[in-house]
């Protein structure tokens, strides 16, 4: 065999089993799962052969007793519910996570090897685990309600656990570490001496924020941002263990179609919507400022 | 009153004027470093409380009645719990082996040869499991084997596992061999060592910190996999988050802090050690 055949054989024979396995047990159930879509439930699980639309239609329609489409905005309301909190649980990732990652790369090299491992620890602990932690915190005779009946600050415990706040608290918890890390990135490699020369022509430190530091990092916290936004959306345990099945979010949902509920074609096509939505997120990510840096290497 | 109005002015500007130096040695703003102490007690309290009632001797898991380890020792004599974590186990061992062999050689030839077609797309396919959301994955594997009809018990959680474990593995083994200096391949094949001896004695040692490194990360997301696992198992090949989630959903006891503590101190020792096992120079 000429050498740059060989060369290509071998390039062949290293790559193509872990990009098989991938390919045949992600990409092509993906597509299965977006044919089974179009076709119809079968109640007892699986679907039935038939083309059909239904699934989308029960997106944005029920039928009545009469058998009459009506507008039936409940699904709609889970994803704008689930937009909705994966926004505030970004925005609250970013309010903390910003300072944090910012004074983090401020610090002198040792400690801050040791406080970004910190950082990363939790994303390597079981999720589960750590969304359970905050059932003990949050619940009626938990860790918060029996310190204020204990100081006498109220005499019967407060509703904590199973709110949008609940939900809330958990989404930052999990996902908190995925903004610090691109961001800490990002003002590691600012050149201080910027900061100085802007000092010396008088700006003030709102000036160095807002004229400087932010525009700088701007990829970092974009960055950080989707990835904080994407996992959110379509998350399962935090929604389920502190919402209480009441407050749907869109994996719940998903899941319960492919669960109890047995409808799949109804699951899939709601998992593409998210798909969809994640696609969006990715685009204005690679689209956008953000593309300078290499998302890959920062968040490994 | 008055005195402490004439005062303030001139202690102010004093005030600013140091503070403003200071910041410009270190390029610092005010409340961040208590932002980032919020952030830390944020993160560890919850791992905390949980691990400090795992030691609790009485019945609840949030209301202290002494130190023990009754719960400890109920936990270890629960036969469900040996099994679900036997099986983790032997899910976790089996897809590690296979996500890793498979992700060193994946990662030499993505990060040794020269560019070639279709290594973007291979690169991208690669980093799916790290991009399309878990639950998606879950119930896209799902529709796939009861598609055809795939019915393997706890083979079918492996190949699961197998697939999200590979970028995990790939990650730090592509790092490490883009770190290292490929002349002493070629000098060990100016010496006249074939191209398998160069990879076995000079290539291969030196990955190792990288591969044992991807293992152990792979080891720890395949242990810690719930969502996918919960769409995908079936009866008999429960694991321990799976068992977990059924024990809160019963009731919370302090055994469910028992083996919560128990598998993070193991994720924890593992992390570190791969951090430092992946170092290594």
């Amino acid at each position: 065999m000429e050498p740059a055949k060989r060369e290509a054989t071998k390039r062949w024979l290293g790559i193509s089993p872990a990009v098989l396995v991938i390919f045949i047990f992600m990409v092509i159930p993906i597509c299965i799962m977006a044919v089974y879509a179009f076709l119809e439930a079968n109640p007892y699980g699986g679907v039935r052969p038939h083309f059909t639309l239904d699934a989308f239609i029960q997106f944005f329609f029920e039928y009545d007793f009469d058998d009459n489409l009506v507008f039936n905005s409940a699904y709609l309301n889970i994803y704008w519910r689930s937009f909705v909190l994966a926004f505030f649980t970004t925005v609250l990732c970013l309010l903390i996570g910003f300072p944090t990652a910012y004074y983090i790369a401020m610090q002198p090299t040792n400690k801050k090897n040791m406080l970004i491992f910190l950082v990363t620890i939790p994303f390597w602990t079981n999720l589960l685990i750590r969304t359970f932690s905050w059932i003990l915190i949050l619940r009626d005779y938990g860790v918060i309600n029996n310190i204020l009946l204990g100081m006498g600050v109220i005499d019967k415990p407060l509703t904590l656990l199973y709110t949008n706040g609940a939900v809330l608290i958990g989404l930052v918890y999990t996902y908190i570490p995925f903004i610090v890390l691109p961001i800490y990135a990002t003002v590691e490699k600012l050149d201080l001496r910027l900061l100085e020369a802007a000092h010396d022509l008088y700006a003030n430190r709102r000036q160095l924020m807002s004229k400087i530091i932010l525009p700088l990092t701007a990829p970092g916290i974009i960055a950080g941002g989707i990835l904080v936004f994407i996992p959110s959306l379509g998350a399962f345990i935090a929604p389920n263990l502190l919402g209480g099945g009441k407050k749907l979010m869109i994996g719940s949902l998903i899941q319960l179609q492919f669960a109890s509920s047995r409808n799949w074609p109804f699951g899939s096509a709601a998992a593409l919507f998210l798909m969809a939505a994640v696609l969006i997120a990715m685009m204005i990510y690679l689209l956008g400022p953000a593309r300078k840096t290499d998302l890959g290497e920062n968040a490994g | 009153m008055t005195n402490q109005t004439i005062a303030a002015p001139s202690s102010k500007s004093v005030n600013s004027r140091s503070a403003s130096r200071k910041f410009f040695k270190i390029g610092r703003f005010p409340g961040f470093g208590l932002t980032t102490l919020l952030f830390f007690l944020f993160l560890y309290i919850p791992i905390f409380i949980l691990v400090i009632f795992s030691f609790n001797s009485g019945r609840s898991a949030t209301i202290w009645d002494g130190f023990g380890l009754n719960w400890y020792a109920k936990a270890f004599n629960n036969d469900d719990i040996q099994r679900a974590a036997i099986n983790s186990a032997i899910i976790a061992l089996i897809a590690t082996t296979i996500a890793t062999i498979l992700a060193t050689l994946a990662s030499l030839v993505l990060a040794r040869s020269r560019k070639f077609k279709g290594q973007n797309i291979s690169y991208s396919i690669l980093m799916m499991p790290l991009i399309v959301p878990e639950i998606v994955t879950a119930v896209a594997t799902l529709s796939f084997f009861s598609f055809v009809g795939l019915n393997l018990g706890i083979g079918n959680v492996i190949i699961a596992h197998t697939v999200f474990c590979i970028p995990f593995a790939f990650m730090p083994i592509r790092a490490r061999l883009q770190g290292m200096d490929s002349t002493l391949e070629q000098a060990a094949m100016d010496l006249y060592a074939n191209e398998w001896k160069a990879f076995r004695y000079v290539t291969f040692p030196l990955l190792m910190p990288g591969i044992i490194s991807g293992a152990m990360l792979a080891f720890i997301i395949s242990i810690d996999d719930f969502i996918i696992t919960l769409m995908v198992s079936q009866a008999g090949s429960t694991t321990l988050p799976l068992y977990i989630y059924g024990m809160v959903r019963m009731g919370i006891t302090p055994e469910i802090n028992v083996v919560s503590s128990v598998m993070l101190f193991m994720s924890i020792i593992f992390v570190s050690l791969s951090y430092l096992i992946g170092r290594k120079k």
